[in-house]
């Protein structure tokens, strides 16, 4: 899933500062999985606007509306009536959601009240770990499972470095060192030969280094 | 002769290398370069100008290494991973070749995050085993990584790092020869404190018959004080500093520390070259001590350089 | 045994402490409380093993809230007794509400009034 983290309230306190009329927008796709965007956190994030609005003696409006997605223009257009009735709008799902929103309600200002953190996966209830870069050619199958790409801090195809001690990452000790797990996990497997091969240069053109990306589907398009 | 470097001449010749190693400053002060270079002029083989060492911005390692050469010293050229693509990287080693720069070290770099621009981003776009592997195909074939002809290829005499000390132990010397078969000449350890792991080391290294395709020169670094030995075990990740060199330091007078900490490497090296097969040469890192890598070559026997033509 | 304790305490019974909400406390906020606090078992005696470990979390979130909203954290808090501890519970409403007198009326409510 695709893992965020909640602003500080100061920051989106701040970005809705002189707008009367405001609309929490939550999203029940990956940010209600990963606990910080779907319709419970909405109605956290609203009260405690509305809070911050009393203590002032400001207008409460303060709406709370969740989302089957927004990462998606058919579920976006739900609010085709009463978007442009906001001063403003927070969505609190991915980076996707506010510039989906922002993009179908130009009059409308949209804030982001999330921060988009990773890709990843939850290793216990309330702890994620990052797992994919979208570098758009997995290997993983050759590395046992474990992606040098997303997971080792330099992204080196020919590890590990000389940083690497005690099983952990010379960027910090609560950093797994993945190339340290990769060389544990093929000698389990009686694989470790393999990866005695020198991993050619990698071709960076399907991640992002190779621009914006967009996939098209002929067989799907309409 | 790959690139005719004296470095690699001395190699050729038989003789046990001694190489040394210069931290370009913290700012454009050339005088500094020249200085520290005066005082390991004649003492060691080539001299390896690092490239923002621990991420913290200096002067360019390529720049440092002209002013080397300018002084009549044989530079190494330090190359990263971490700051620049593998546009940058070739077009580097084509600038630099052009200096008369003639041996180069490939390395992926320390993170930035120990750095003085820890917010920075990196680059990473290969490793050092894929660096080498380009350079020696620049070398080697004439050719640019896309199979593009140069018009004029670099000779350059390729090194490339090892540390026998970091994890997984019984990776290292594989690693090290991936290195090696992606086109390494020579090789520099970390800095060596506990020898008997690196004895163990080198048997594995030649097991696999390494010593012979490659020069493998072991790294030291003379230990300033408790202190320093303390804050290398602790807080540099993948050095391997045993308690016992730490308490002979302990066990002389603040002031004799150093002195101790040169006896020690000086010991190390005469170790090393005695009983450790497959070792071709020595890398004295006297970081910011230069001034005193002459005794430790002097005391290790290895002075005068030889001279090879 | 009848024990006093303020009355301008609202008691809201809740099976365990566990099932008390981040929403649940913002919104007494929200709607003028001076003060919340969550009083659940002992540590180590939840009957489901860790509710008030979790309630403990939960106002430590809502303490961070509040803080961000420039209210004072102390107007929430949470409490460990037993329920066989009646003179507990009472020493602690009469202690919690003099925090909360000392503190003064709500932020929120003093802005509305105004």
């Amino acid at each position: 899933m695709i893992v965020g983290d909640s602003k500080p309230l100061e920051e989106i306190l701040e970005m809705i500062e002189g707008k009367d009329k405001v609309l929490v927008l939550g999203c029940r796709g990956c940010v209600t999985v990963c606990n910080v965007g779907g319709e419970k956190e909405v109605g956290i994030l609203a009260t405690a606007l509305r809070i911050a609005r009393k203590k002032r003696g400001l207008p409460t409006s303060i709406e709370e509306r969740t989302l089957e997605r927004q990462c998606d223009p058919e579920y976006i257009e739900e609010l085709a009536e009463a978007a442009e009735g906001y001063d403003a709008i927070v969505s609190i799902a991915c980076g996707v959601g506010p510039q989906f929103v922002a993009e179908r309600f130009p009059k409308v200002r949209v804030f982001p009240g999330i921060n988009t953190t990773f890709i990843g996966g939850a290793l216990e209830h309330g702890v994620w770990s990052e797992r994919c870069q979208s570098c758009g050619n997995c290997l993983v199958h050759n590395f046992g499972g474990l992606c040098p790409i997303a997971r080792c801090s330099k992204s080196l195809m020919n590890g590990p470095c000389g940083g690497s001690a005690n099983k952990k990452c010379e960027i910090s000790p609560e950093v797994d060192c993945v190339w340290h797990l990769i060389v544990e996990k093929m000698a389990e497997m009686g694989r470790l030969e393999e990866l005695e091969r020198v991993w050619p240069v990698k071709n960076w053109i399907t991640s992002r280094d190779g621009g914006p990306r967009r996939r098209v589907r002929e067989d799907l398009k309409q | 002769m790959k690139a005719g470097s004296n470095l690699e001449k001395v190699l050729a010749a038989g003789h046990f290398a001694v190489t040394g190693e210069l931290g370009p400053p913290r700012g454009n002060n050339a005088e500094e370069v020249r200085h520290k270079a005066h005082y390991l002029k004649g003492i060691v083989d080539s001299v390896n100008i690092t490239d923002n060492q621990t991420a913290v911005v200096r002067m360019a390692s390529w720049a440092a290494c002209k002013i080397l050469i300018d002084e009549g010293l044989e530079p190494n050229y330090q190359m990263v991973c971490r700051d620049r693509n593998r546009i940058a990287l070739m077009s580097d080693i084509l600038g630099a070749t052009a200096l008369g720069i003639k041996n180069v070290l490939c390395l992926s770099g320390d993170h930035q995050r120990f750095g003085d621009h820890p917010e920075g981003k990196n680059v990473y776009d290969l490793d050092s085993v894929q660096l080498i592997s380009i350079f020696k195909k620049m070398r080697d074939e004439g050719k640019f990584l896309n199979d593009k002809e140069l018009d004029g290829a670099p000779g350059i005499f390729i090194g490339a790092a090892a540390n026998p000390f970091a994890d997984p132990f019984t990776w290292r010397a594989v690693r090290m020869g991936k290195k090696i078969a992606a086109g390494a000449d020579f090789i520099q350890t970390q800095c060596i404190y506990n020898l008997p792991k690196f004895r163990e080391f080198m048997k594995m290294a030649v097991d696999r018959g390494l010593h012979e395709k490659c020069a493998i020169l072991a790294g030291i670094t003379p230990l300033k004080s408790v202190g320093m030995a303390k804050y290398m075990a602790k807080f540099v990740p993948g050095m391997d500093v045993p308690e016992e060199l730490v308490k002979r330091l302990q066990g002389v007078d603040k002031k004799a520390q150093g002195d101790e900490g040169i006896k020690i490497a000086i010991e190390m090296i005469q170790e090393i070259r005695e009983t450790i097969p497959g070792v071709a040469g020595v890398h004295v890192m006297a970081i910011e001590w230069e001034h005193r890598a002459k005794e430790i070559v002097e005391g290790a026997g290895l002075l005068p350089r030889p001279v090879v033509d | 045994m009848r024990l006093q304790y303020p009355s301008n305490i609202k008691v809201i019974q809740l099976p365990c402490s566990g099932r008390v909400d981040i929403l649940h406390l913002l919104k007494a906020f929200e709607d003028g409380a001076d003060g919340v606090y969550v009083a659940g078992c002992k540590e180590g005696d939840c009957h489901f093993l860790t509710g008030n470990f979790k309630a403990r979390r939960k106002v430590n979130y809502v303490k961070q809230v509040l803080a961000a909203l420039g209210i004072e954290p102390e107007r929430i808090e949470m409490f460990n007794m037993s329920s066989a501890e009646g003179p507990r519970f009472a020493q602690v409403a009469r202690e919690f509400t003099q925090t909360i007198q000392e503190l003064g009326p709500s932020p929120v409510k003093t802005a509305q009034a105004a």
